[in-house]
């Protein structure tokens, strides 16, 4: 009987000769990450258990990007414990700045194929698309593994998600990730495997495969995975070769099989407040919107500026709307200014901030009022995360948020010439 | 920790996020005294004042969905909740919920007849009851019950490192 990636990589941690769904295993992870909501927490719990010591220093990383800049003055306290932590117990690197973790994790190279990682934040799905197994845990937990090392896992049981052919101009990997939340909903996934394959998901490049990745967790899923294919080696640095073993296994045992054609994917939206309200955008096309934001760890990536910035060259946002960008990590941030794309947006209108979290932590920068309706590319909806909660957000493709800022009402890309 | 036990019931629906029980804006307070009065303002404004000691709160599928954030179970455990009934747990809350000693249990059935201010008594592994009427609950895996049973994550560490106090 094969296995699924999930059991593969759990399988390959562990030394365990073979596992199944249910099973509770100790893996011992290849590197963990904590952020700035909680280095205050963690420090703290970390203390308190009477630990003295981190495990293993070249395994711990620290990263400040929700809370930087600050926008309440006692935030700047978790930076203080971040680095407090480092010097008293240990941590491999402290990341001020340069992005969002979750793109970090993977494009610094942290997250790689084949690893088991864990993280203080949902999002950590996100480093399926580079075939690691990552997910998030809480502040607790956290200060445990510190100490400890281990982490115990229930064997998840698994989603087969397959789709094939060549997706239509304007439609994109965010799309697909809204289709198949509206299709499995919001507790579809919960505790599972979500592991993509077809001849779609095997020419995607990593920067889209992040996406899905990402929102695997707004299932419920515990891990959103991929395969390893040569490009994303070529990503994470890593030779193809030595992560070959953790390919898709035809005997393995998946729980539900979804299989699509990419040709019949169209551009989706999450209406407000739940990201599984999912309809196609011509459902709800000229619906006056207030407010753009294009960010995230979902879409805050250099194609997702690209996108954008190809839709608005040549355009100004219409004149009730205001266009919120922003990069995902300095990096993207560096190579969007040098290819053009930041300039264009600017020119269009765009208010542009340094790569953190920015609105979709919903503590700073741009917050909705009262009856304001926001469409973001982030990854969440939820009442009130934004701001007021009387205030809307929708989720939506760059494309569909480009677009949708030119005109002021919700818009197809392929509408805006 | 009591084999048994019974509370009043605050009623709520499906998908709980986290974002409603803790809104982001409050997790950075200092202390969860002052974090835990912010418990579900979005959806109830009233509801954290309003809650007592050894309350339950019985809600439908998917409680606590969305982030990793502690600080809404830990607000919960602050708040002195007994123990939360859910039709279905989403899974960083379940493992957050145990660390910090807040006792879960899963019923499809008792969230669609009971009613908020009901009185549930609860017999751990075995069973719950409301209204006259009796419902089967599963027992607890036997790793996550010691975690409670040492009153969270925190003890169970202190204990592992001789340094319980």
């Amino acid at each position: 009987m094969g296995h699924t990636l999930a059991e593969k990589i759990l399988m390959h941690n562990t030394g365990v000769a073979d596992c199944k769904p249910g099973d509770i295993v100790i893996t011992h992870p290849d590197c963990v990450m904590f952020h700035d909501i909680y280095t205050t927490n963690v420090y703290r719990k970390f203390k308190e258990m009477g630990f003295t010591k981190s495990w293993d220093a070249e395994k711990v990383i620290i990263m400040f990007d929700h809370l930087i800049p600050t926008c309440l003055p006692l935030d700047g306290d978790h930076m203080k414990h971040g680095y407090q932590f480092a010097e008293e117990f240990g941590a491999r690197k402290v990341h001020a700045g340069d992005g969002i973790c979750h793109q970090l994790m993977p494009e610094l190279g942290y997250a790689r194929p084949g690893n088991v990682v864990f993280v203080t934040d949902s999002h950590t799905t996100t480093y399926g698309a580079v075939s690691a197994f990552s997910t998030g845990i809480g502040y607790t937990e956290m200060a445990a593994i510190l100490g400890t090392g281990e982490m115990w896992v229930r064997v998840p049981s698994a989603i087969k998600i397959q789709i094939d052919g060549t997706l239509p101009d304007g439609v994109c990997s965010k799309d697909i990730a809204l289709r198949v939340l509206g299709d499995l909903k919001a507790a579809g996934g919960t505790y599972k495997s979500l592991e993509f394959c077809g001849s779609t998901i095997d020419a995607m490049p990593v920067d889209e495969r992040l996406t899905i990745a990402n929102m695997a967790v707004e299932c419920g899923a515990k891990v959103g995975l991929f395969a390893p294919t040569k490009e994303s080696c070529t990503y994470s640095n890593v030779n193809y070769d030595d992560v070959s073993w953790l390919h898709f296994d035809d005997d393995a045992e998946y729980e539900k099989v979804l299989t699509y054609k990419a040709e019949d994917m169209v551009p989706y939206i999450a209406a407000h407040p739940y990201v599984d309200n999912v309809k196609p955008l011509s459902e709800l096309e000229g619906m006056k919107v207030d407010k753009v934001f294009i960010g995230s760890c979902t879409n805050g990536r250099l194609q997702d500026l690209a996108a954008a910035a190809r839709i608005l060259d040549g355009h100004h946002i219409a004149p009730h709307i205001e266009l919120l960008i922003t990069p995902a990590s300095r990096s993207i941030f560096k190579q969007a200014i040098a290819l053009g794309y930041v300039e264009k947006l600017v020119r269009a209108g765009a208010m542009f901030t340094h790569p953190y979290c920015s609105l979709c932590e919903g503590r700073s920068g741009g917050l909705l009022c009262d009856d304001e309706v926001l469409l973001g590319t982030n990854n969440r909806n939820f009442l009130g995360r934004l701001g007021s909660p009387k205030s809307k957000t929708y989720l939506s493709s760059p494309a569909v948020a480009a677009a949708t800022a030119v005109t002021g009402y919700l818009t197809n890309p392929a509408d805006v010439k | 920790m009591e084999k048994s036990f019974e509370g009043r019931i605050w009623k709520l629906g499906d998908d709980i996020d986290t974002d409603i029980i803790m809104p982001t804006q409050w997790v950075t307070l200092d202390t969860m005294d002052e974090v835990k009065k912010h418990a579900f303002e979005p959806l109830r404004p009233e509801l954290a004042a309003a809650i007592q000691p050894g309350d339950i709160i019985v809600a439908g599928n998917n409680f606590g969905c969305g982030s990793s954030r502690e600080q809404a179970p830990e607000a919960l455990s602050a708040l002195k909740i007994k123990c939360i009934i859910a039709k279905s747990f989403a899974r960083i809350f379940f493992r957050n919920a145990i660390n910090n000693g807040l006792l879960l249990i899963e019923s499809k059935d008792l969230p669609d007849h009971c009613q908020e201010g009901d009185i549930v008594k609860v017999e751990i592994n075995h069973c719950i009851w409301c209204n006259g009427k009796e419902y089967d609950i599963p027992r607890i895996p036997e790793n996550i019950f010691q975690i409670i049973e040492d009153g969270g994550l925190v003890k169970s560490m202190q204990k592992r490192n001789h340094c319980l106090k």
